[in-house]
């Protein structure tokens, strides 16, 4: 009886605390034409005050096929709104954040609160940005404004017209 | 035959002091201004009549000045100057705002002939004007001129400007590469480090090819001389601003005319 109690309580210590989150979900429209590049991406979170909380994921161009050194992040500046509210200030590639572009399709980033992508959020009002730029191609930007803490399970989208497609954002609290 | 001469010498002037008399565009026309990484531009440079199409003449690089963030000097590279335009390269190796300007500095003389009172002009620097100046000349009239002719270019995160404090000069207080359409950007124009209140800056955006109104803006400064600038489109801006005072320090000057022209590139 004495030992059943003990493992009890020590299960109980071990398990994980579940911290806030977000998940976004964006989709990558598949767009017919001669020269087709993925589309660099950048998904970030504004204040009011167009200060960034967090930049939740970087996809460009990370391996360089065989260019100059750094090659691929000569275009990051053509998420011209996310290079200049951040992306300027930041050095690529950075772990847990930056990662190879996407193809055509369906795609999940996920954040939890308190990692490299989404420190702790003071409450307020926010806004999530993605943000798309294709080579040979055009550029969007779609927003979704969020309020932080979320008391429940929080579902929005929104669309673009054509560099991205839909951009759906879940709120875990 | 004297008439053309001239009329040669006065283009020449107009030419290498800037829009003097207003009748052309000088400017540099940089391949981008906002950059990821350090990377290679290249600048044209030109005196034209429509912003930003070559049309006129090139404009010379002899007084070319390029300024890194760390404020080091960087040496322009594969510099040529055709019929119609100058271009060079440049090596933009550190993060930060590059100030590309083009620094003419001079002088300009006009007097009466001592024996048949035909009216001559010269021109020349500051140092040497006065040597041009025949003995004997009467009614000697002498302007010193200073013209910037200015673009900028930014690596990364931007890096203030450092004014000259000479001349007349634009302190941008909105970085150069956070233009954007639609939004507010403020500037300060200065004159010898001191701010210029009550000054007209003039602004056009460039491809006037392409319409028929020039539909330029013109902007006073206010008391701390500062003006501000909301885009109405995207593209290549040319800024420009002229004044006149008596800060002159060339002997029997009376006038100094500084002019200002700088090209801004406003993204979408």
């Amino acid at each position: 009886m004495h030992l059943r109690y003990s493992l009890a309580l020590v299960s109980m210590m071990g398990a994980p605390a579940f911290a806030a989150g977000l998940s976004v979900s964006v989709e990558v429209p598949r767009i017919d034409t001669a020269e087709y590049h993925r589309p660099y991406l950048a998904a970030w979170v504004e204040r009011p005050d167009q200060s960034v909380a967090g930049t939740l994921a970087v996809w460009y161009d990370v391996k360089n096929k065989g260019n100059a050194e750094g090659e691929g992040t000569k275009w990051l500046k053509d998420l011209r709104q996310w290079w200049r509210r951040v992306g300027r200030e930041l050095s690529m590639p950075i772990d847990g954040v930056s990662s190879a572009t996407r193809p055509a399709g369906q795609h999940t980033i996920q954040a939890t609160e308190g990692s490299v992508q989404l420190p702790k959020l003071a409450p307020g009002a926010y806004t999530l940005y993605v943000e798309a730029a294709r080579e040979v191609g055009g550029r969007e930007i779609v927003s979704l404004p969020f309020q932080w803490p979320p008391t429940q399970a929080a579902k929005s989208q929104a669309a673009g017209k054509s560099e991205l497609g839909t951009v759906a954002l879940e709120l875990k609290p | 035959m004297k008439k053309t001469l001239a009329c040669t010498a006065l283009s020449l002037a107009l030419g290498t002091f800037g829009s003097l008399a207003a009748a052309h565009n000088v400017w540099l026309m940089p391949s981008s201004t906002v950059l990821s990484k350090a990377d290679w531009i290249t600048v044209d440079a030109a005196v034209s009549n429509d912003l930003f199409f070559f049309n006129h003449r090139p404009l010379a690089l002899e007084n070319l000045t390029v300024v890194a963030p760390d404020g080091s000097a960087l040496a322009p590279e594969n510099a040529a100057t055709g019929k119609l335009r100058s271009v060079f390269d440049l090596n933009l190796t550190q993060t930060g705002t590059y100030r590309i300007a083009v620094l003419n500095q001079g002088a300009f003389a006009r007097w009466k002939e001592a024996g048949d009172g035909q009216v001559k002009r010269a021109r020349g620097s500051v140092e040497d004007i006065a040597s041009k100046i025949p003995a004997g000349a009467t009614d000697v009239e002498v302007t010193e001129s200073i013209g910037r002719i200015e673009t900028f270019a930014t690596v990364g995160k931007p890096s203030a400007i450092k004014a000259t404090g000479k001349g007349l000069e634009l302190l941008p207080r909105t970085s150069p590469a956070d233009l954007v359409q639609g939004e507010k950007a403020t500037f300060a124009m200065h004159v010898d480090g001191k701010p210029a209140a009550g000054m007209a800056v003039n602004i056009t955006r460039g491809d006037t090819r392409y319409r028929d109104q020039l539909a330029e803006v013109t902007v006073k400064t206010d008391a701390k001389g500062e003006f501000s600038v909301t885009w109405p489109q995207a593209g290549m801006y040319w800024l420009e601003a002229s004044t006149r005072d008596n800060k002159t320090s060339v002997p029997n000057a009376k006038e100094r005319r500084l002019t200002y022209t700088a090209t801004l590139e406003v993204l979408p």
